[in-house]
């Protein structure tokens, strides 16, 4: 019986030992980011970001995007409605963090059709078209240009836009950006300056609310 | 009736059960140790720390059972866990220090295991810890061999 006990009690012990040690190593990590968004505050947002929304909009999303991400495809219609739902109170700032292989090419093809005023209908028709262009979490340029069309797009230009090297900076900033941040994984949020506690839609519904709160007192 | 004295036999037992339990935790705290460096850390283990895993995690379960009720027995089915174990450890070990060199290391891909990845107090790397554990654990069961057999 007392070594049930003896049994019992370390087992528990280790337990508790390891889930106190992950929640303070978790919040340590929390600490660590909230401080760092906060000492690199120029790193956020940059003048050649591409933004969406009223700019003076008390709450600012910026948001690291990868356009071959599955995640930053589910989570793009769910900004939108949070967008949709407090209209001119949230701006959506992207950065560029093209972690999959090949997807520095497609953020060259978003900033190329920005040059022609329709950074916003590429990215959604891209997004969508996602699975196509994208097999195995690998970018590939070729399979893209076919999912661009009915856009209005001057492809042509758009391919010799994309080696610019005004865009491959815009590219190397957002990198270089990403890495001061600690951003690691896509999507990444900032709300208002402040990252996401934990990552999931709801935390961030969450920090957008509280932010939405504070503005309007 | 009162308990005088414990019968020879039945102390030896009770050492032989605290040893075992020793064993256990040391591969249990190995157990919790290697999911906080990947799950909560989020570290990459290395293709030599996944085979030690293979050794360790085991460890943790089939241990406990030659606890309740106690069967010395266990000690056969868990010494090859924990000498093997050890071996690889060792073989890690060795390749940190450079003695194997780095073209014979079986992994090319991922993360190499030749990398350091966490050091404390200058000398304490996760082979080291291993191994320590691997050996101790060794140590303790082979104990409990020999209690058996006297």
């Amino acid at each position: 019986m007392k070594q049930k006990t003896l049994f019992i009690v370390a087992a528990v012990v280790l337990l508790l030992a390891f889930l106190g040690g992950a929640l303070a190593y978790k919040g340590e990590k929390r600490d660590q980011s909230a401080q760092l968004a906060d000492l690199n505050r120029e790193a956020l947002v940059r003048m050649h970001s591409p933004t969406l929304g009223k700019a003076d909009a008390p709450v600012a999303i910026v948001e690291f995007l990868d356009p071959a991400c599955e995640t930053c495809r589910a989570f793009y219609p769910r900004v939108k409605e949070m967008m949709a739902a407090n209209p001119d109170q949230i701006r959506l700032v992207l950065r560029y963090a093209p972690f999959h292989e090949g997807s520095d090419k497609l953020v060259a093809v978003l900033e190329a059709a920005r040059k022609q005023g329709k950074f916003w209908p590429v990215l959604e028709a891209l997004l969508t078209a996602q699975a196509d262009w994208a097999p195995n979490h690998t970018a590939q340029t070729d399979l893209v240009w076919k999912h661009l069309e009915g856009l209005g797009l001057d492809l042509a230009k758009m391919q010799a836009d994309m080696n610019s090297p005004e865009i491959a900076s815009v590219i190397a900033q957002d990198i270089e950006d990403a890495r001061t941040l600690n951003v690691t994984k896509t999507p990444e949020f900032f709300v208002n300056g402040k990252p996401l506690p934990s990552f999931g839609y709801e935390q961030l519904k969450a920090l957008v609310d509280e932010a939405l709160l504070s503005a309007q007192r | 009736m009162t308990v005088m004295e414990l019968p020879a036999r039945t102390r030896n037992e009770s050492t032989a059960w605290m040893l075992v339990f020793g064993a256990w935790l040391i591969a249990s705290v190995s157990t919790l140790g290697a999911l906080f460096f990947g799950e909560v850390m989020h570290l990459p283990p290395c293709v030599l720390c996944w085979y030690q895993r293979i050794f360790m995690f085991p460890l943790a379960l089939i241990l406990p059972m030659g606890l309740f009720p106690f069967d010395r027995k266990v000690v056969r089915y868990a010494l090859p866990l924990a000498v093997l174990g050890g071996l690889f450890a060792a073989f890690h070990l060795l390749l940190l220090a450079g003695v194997i060199p780095e073209n014979v290391q079986p992994c090319t891909q991922g993360v190499p295991c030749s990398e350091t990845v966490i050091e404390w107090f200058g000398f304490v790397t996760i082979p080291l810890l291993s191994a320590a554990a691997f050996s101790i654990i060794t140590a303790l069961l082979i104990a409990t061999h020999l209690r058996g057999s006297k």
